[in-house]
């Protein structure tokens, strides 16, 4: 039963769905007729319509009707310990089961603190849908307990919102929640109920469609635009693809594969991209931009034309778009036309689901010869250098996360977080083919990695799933060492320990002449000690020599495991 | 450079909070936003006039249709328009100046609504060009209140917002 905190008439109502729910589902249905049901429990069966298998979620007092019945389902809930990682975990599980993921959270401080990671979604395009209790609705505006307007706060952040206020129209807003999350660009959905609606009882039937007159996502290439993206390619002497996790997103790594490979086009990837290809493939120069790789950032530079698919041209991919659009000739492919044009000039714009479009293209596409420009590329690729070399006392963490990447299997997933930890990860993890690396790209959020990964073990719990990140966002994530341990998940965790917020010190270092200014994590615990009352083995490294064993005994071992690595406090990100 | 937009939007709570939000979190400048229910009752039209240049435009159009309650959003160049804006405007006027105020409203097209010992209200619809003079014509009086609509058009001839 709802713990109801406001005195209200909403009481009574309660009474009623006890005795209701007393009978099982299955009698209610049977013959097919349609029974009343309440809301709550249509909100459970929206869900099992929609195929969600996980809710990753924390209760409160007026999301209670609706845990009430989410009791009674198949669907599984893992509680989380803070409402943000609710939605980062949805989001880990949504990028690797290509799935909608589905977070819960109570009315007010509960809503509010999934904002954080509904923006992160945003940001980086991840479809969820997010479930918020809602005070009753006849009090909403009064300020009473618990009361937030949230889908006016998450409005910027979310690709729509719903506060169901008639009970009738739940089955049609899910439907169209979970469409608009997952079709043309993704993104969250959130849907706020108030308590009352969720106690209220109706005819439940799920449409088995959705019409919305204002959302036609468009997927397909308009024919006349792919003709002059071919015709720029035939054209072209030195053509580069920036493919972005928009590639990502539309399930079309193979696509990008095949189209560069028939056209012998060498292929950069944003951060989000990362994996489009293979690290090792012999047409990827790596990911581009302010923390990318030389060659990545010669070959933008040296193109004559730039055929971007599915990424934004964000600031740190590109710091200049202006002067980048002025000397070379750019196509944009992306799903969604407000990208287009939006940071970068853009000679031919082309909207439209990158899988479809690839496919077109390759079709349309004649053999082209850019044998000359690749072997140029390719020696860029070769005149890479990073400082791979052994710190006395200390880990190399480019060295070391090459040997763990090395160690893990080929399909294994790796999550980072933000800051140093996420550009040594995103340079140097080897992501082979069936491979994934993933991270919070847009907004770089602190404290996404361990609740994405537990999101990640759960789409697919076979799979090794790696969590990287540094002493700064552990200690703003690490009670979700309490749901790794609940749930009894064989997550490994890495440890970049500098004691620094090493990123901003190096900003600090660079931009204003050393003036360290809190950044120093003294006080910080003994993470080993952490891990070990949580019941979850550890270990700590300061050689390189001890790299190889360690990775070794943490992937062997059946279970969570925290691997520190102590990292110089000065140890630049590349 | 004013742009006049024009948007088809669903008739319910939260959609121009949704609208402003984004005017404002894009930095997109508004001279004036007009809003009505239309022939349909489930729709409403937003007139918004927007200052800036043609990238300002193009992407406030592009994030307008990203908006899921946003059905048709449609700029139709300025001479294709016709456009109205209704405004109210109380003058406080001494009994001898009655007359010759009474003169400039009709001259202008305006209509007196409302009438006090003190002051006058007039009513006006026409263009934004010419409301701007009718204020410019009252200004050597004493105007006391000033109440705008913003800006409402359709496009000219047999086109509407529907089809083309």
């Amino acid at each position: 039963m709802p713990v109801r905190l406001t005195g209200s008439p909403g009481h009574r109502i309660i009474v009623e769905n006890i005795s209701f729910t007393g009978i099982p589902a299955g009698e209610r249905e049977s013959g097919g007729k349609r029974m009343k049901i309440t809301g709550a429990e249509a909100m459970v069966k929206c869900l099992e319509n929609e195929g969600v298998s996980v809710v990753f979620g924390y209760p409160g007092a007026t999301i209670c009707p609706f845990y009430d019945r989410l009791s009674h389902s198949p669907i599984r809930h893992v509680l989380v310990r803070h409402e943000q990682n609710a939605g980062h975990a949805a989001s880990g599980y949504a990028r690797i089961s290509g799935k909608v993921g589905v977070c819960a959270a109570t009315s007010g401080p509960g809503a509010l603190n999934l904002i954080t990671a509904l923006a992160t979604a945003y940001m980086d395009s991840i479809p969820l849908v997010a479930i918020t209790g809602q005070v009753q609705s006849d009090l909403l505006g009064r300020d009473v307990f618990q009361e937030a307007d949230i889908t006016g706060a998450a409005e910027p952040f979310t690709k729509h919102s719903f506060l169901i206020k008639d009970v009738t129209e739940l089955p049609r807003i899910f439907k169209e929640a979970f469409y608009i999350a997952s079709t043309g660009r993704p993104g969250p959905v959130l849907i706020d109920i108030p308590i009352d609606i969720q106690q209220a009882e109706f005819d439940f039937s799920y449409p088995a469609g959705v019409s919305i007159r204002g959302y036609k996502p468009s997927t397909k290439g308009h024919v006349v635009q792919m003709k002059r993206v071919v015709d720029a390619i035939t054209h072209s002497e030195r053509p580069v693809i920036c493919a972005g996790g928009g590639v990502i997103a539309a399930g079309a790594k193979r696509e990008l594969r095949e189209y560069a490979e028939k056209c012998g086009i060498p292929v950069v990837s944003t951060m989000m991209g990362i994996g489009v290809l293979p690290s090792g493939h012999p047409l990827y120069l790596g990911m581009l931009g302010t923390y990318g790789t030389s060659a990545a950032n010669l070959a933008i530079g040296e193109a004559d034309l730039l055929i971007i698919i599915g990424a934004r041209v964000g600031d740190r991919a590109v710091a200049t778009p202006g002067m980048l659009s002025q000397r070379t000739q750019v196509i944009h492919i992306d799903i969604d036309p407000a990208e287009i044009g939006k940071n970068m000039g853009t000679a031919i714009p082309l909207v439209g689901d990158a899988k479809q479009i690839l496919t077109q293209l390759y079709d349309m596409t004649p053999g082209t010869d850019f044998s000359q420009w690749l072997l140029q590329a390719r020696q860029w690729r070769e005149e890479v250098s990073f400082d791979l070399g052994e710190r006395k006392g200390y880990i190399n963490p480019r060295a070391f996360i090459r040997s763990l990447s090395a160690a893990l299997p080929d399909d294994a997933v790796i999550v980072s977080d933000v800051g140093q930890n996420q550009i040594w990860t995103a340079n140097h993890c080897n992501v082979r083919p069936g491979g994934r690396f993933f991270t919070t790209g847009g907004m770089g959020t602190m404290g996404y990695a361990i609740p994405a990964a537990v999101g990640a073990k759960f789409a697919d719990p076979g799979r090794m799933v790696v969590a990287v990140c540094g002493d700064g966002a552990f200690q703003m994530q690490m009670m979700e060492l309490a749901t790794v341990c609940q749930e009894n998940l064989n997550l490994k965790i890495i440890l970049m320990k500098n004691g620094q917020l090493g990123m901003i010190r190096e900003l600090q270092k660079k931009q204003y002449k050393g003036n360290y200014m809190a950044v120093g994590l003294d006080g910080g615990p003994d993470y080993g000690k952490i891990a070990g009352a949580y019941g979850i083995r550890a270990a700590g490294i300061r050689e390189q020599s001890q790299a190889g064993e360690a990775i070794e005994e943490m992937l062997s071992h059946d279970g969570p495991y925290l691997l520190q690595c102590l990292v110089r406090p000065d140890e630049p990100s590349l | 450079m004013k742009h006049t937009i024009s948007v088809l939007v669903e008739n319910h709570s939260g959609v121009l909070s949704r609208i402003s939000g984004l005017f404002s979190r894009r930095g997109f400048n508004i001279d004036s936003l007009a809003v009505g229910v239309t022939e349909d009752p489930s729709i409403s039209r937003m007139t918004i006039v927007v200052d800036g240049n043609d990238y300002t435009v193009e992407q406030v159009e592009k994030q307008l249709n990203k908006l899921i309650d946003v059905i048709k959003v449609r700029t139709i160049p300025s001479e294709e328009l016709v456009t109205r804006e209704l405004v109210l405007v109380k003058v406080q006027v001494e009994t001898s100046q009655r007359s010759e105020v009474m003169d400039l409203v009709k001259i202008m097209g305006g209509k007196i609504i409302d009438i006090s010992r003190t002051t006058l209200t007039i009513e006006m619809t026409d263009t934004t060009a010419q409301i701007a003079l009718l204020e410019d014509l009252l200004s050597p009086y004493r105007v006391v209140e000033v109440a705008r609509t913003g800006l409402i058009a359709v496009q000219k001839g047999a086109v509407t917002i529907h089809k083309k």
